[in-house]
């Protein structure tokens, strides 16, 4: 049994109402396609009977499971690599020539998934800054337990530590665990992942120097986005940098950031008086 | 762009061709490192050699510390693609002037990001 229109309807109110990301009509093939591995692993053949079985008794398990199924974790080393390259070339300089050299750096991974994103930042940071390890505070938050639990426990598999992620920096920063690959400890104490619904009021964090919040903004609508951006500005120091997503701006969704071009990439800045 | 892929598999040499070939590659293919020698003596010079470890006659550890040994050839990117995983096996590939190491098993993905590392994804491919 396919899922039915009924079904897709009630995941996508249930995606919506937990995660405020909007699942357009037409996206029944992800629905599908996240949800079937829990389907199987709950015993039943299909993602209709998995649907109408928690709809028809929900738990929030079964929901927590859909709705983190469907809140994506596309990652890999090094994505796009644009932003990690502006973090060194400029923003790292700009920021140690402002702060005094005492000053602590905060960076937040805002959507970190199963941990990539700030362990390249902490990656590049180490091999950039001779104090990073004392310095740096990097705050990876998710709204899927389960990536926030894998990002705590820095292990990767051989497989994604084949996604893009290069072989010096692998034999550096890494050991091999068995059949996995583990994070150098010091790598580890820079960052903190803890769970976070940036749809919902955030909590007390930073003040932050640098935000990364890309590839998130693109699951919202209009208002969500305006609401996550107006809240990750009250968290950021007032000349603080923001990456978004390759396909993702400011521009015509909040006129308080000044776009920067930085190489092939954009950072946005909290705009004076704004 | 070309690149030459090197695997005493022909299974795994057909994968990587084709992975290469849906990137726009012009690929050709050797059995061994000494065949591959050949190749590149020949005249035959490409951007990228794939090269698997463990092969007979002459293996790709052997392999890359030719091509590094010949200034001729000094522009031709050498990716390990291998399922020797030990930490030590890829600190001994780096150091004889292996650029990048994939580890078998890969995906089209994981072969995609890591041409993009080394700025060898044609750009169309790259977006």
């Amino acid at each position: 049994m396919t899922l039915t229109a009924t079904g897709f309807d009630w995941v996508r109110q249930l995606v919506h109402r937990e995660s405020a990301i909007v699942l357009a009509p037409g996206k029944e093939y992800l629905v599908e396609a996240r949800l079937l591995p829990i389907a199987r692993q709950m015993g039943l053949p299909d993602v209709g009977q998995f649907v109408d079985s928690v709809r028809t008794r929900p738990s929030p398990e079964s929901t927590r499971k859909i709705v983190e199924a469907l809140t994506t974790n596309e990652t890999s080393w090094f994505r796009d690599g644009d932003p990690f390259t502006a973090l060194t070339s400029t923003v790292l300089p700009s920021l140690l020539a402002d702060r005094r050299p005492s000053d602590p750096l905060q960076i937040w991974s805002a959507a970190c998934s199963s941990g990539q994103e700030p362990y390249t930042i902490a990656m590049l940071l180490e091999d950039a800054l001779p104090n990073a390890a004392s310095r740096v505070a990097i705050t990876a938050t998710d709204i899927s337990r389960e990536m926030v639990e894998r990002t705590r426990a820095g292990r990767f598999s051989q497989l994604e530590v084949n996604r893009g992620l290069p072989a010096p920096m692998l034999v550096r920063h890494f050991s091999r665990a068995g059949t996995e690959w583990e994070v150098a400890p010091t790598l580890r104490r820079m960052v903190t992942a803890s769970e976070c619904n940036l749809a919902a009021p955030l909590p007390r964090m930073g003040p932050f120097d640098v935000v990364y919040l890309r590839n998130v903004l693109i699951y919202f609508d209009l208002p969500t986005k305006q609401a996550i951006l107006r809240r990750v500005r009250a968290l950021m120091r007032p000349d603080g940098w923001l990456f978004l997503g390759a396909a993702e701006t400011t521009l015509g969704v909040d006129d308080s950031w000044e776009r920067v071009v930085i190489g092939r990439s954009s950072a946005y800045r909290p705009l004076k008086g704004a | 762009m070309r690149a030459l892929v090197i695997d005493d598999s022909r299974a795994m040499r057909r994968i990587v061709s084709g992975t290469l070939e849906s990137f726009g590659y012009e690929t050709r293919q050797a059995g061994h490192g000494q065949e591959a020698l050949d190749v590149l003596l020949e005249g035959w010079v490409p951007d990228l050699c794939t090269i698997d470890w463990n092969m007979p006659v002459m293996d790709g550890l052997q392999f890359v510390s030719a091509v590094r040994s010949n200034p001729a050839w000094r522009a031709v990117t050498l990716m390990m693609v291998t399922s020797e995983g030990e930490q030590s096996q890829i600190v001994r590939a780096l150091a004889a002037g292996a650029h990048e190491y994939v580890l078998k098993p890969f995906t089209a993905d994981a072969i995609r990001d890591k041409l993009a590392l080394l700025g060898l994804l044609p750009q169309e491919v790259a977006l």
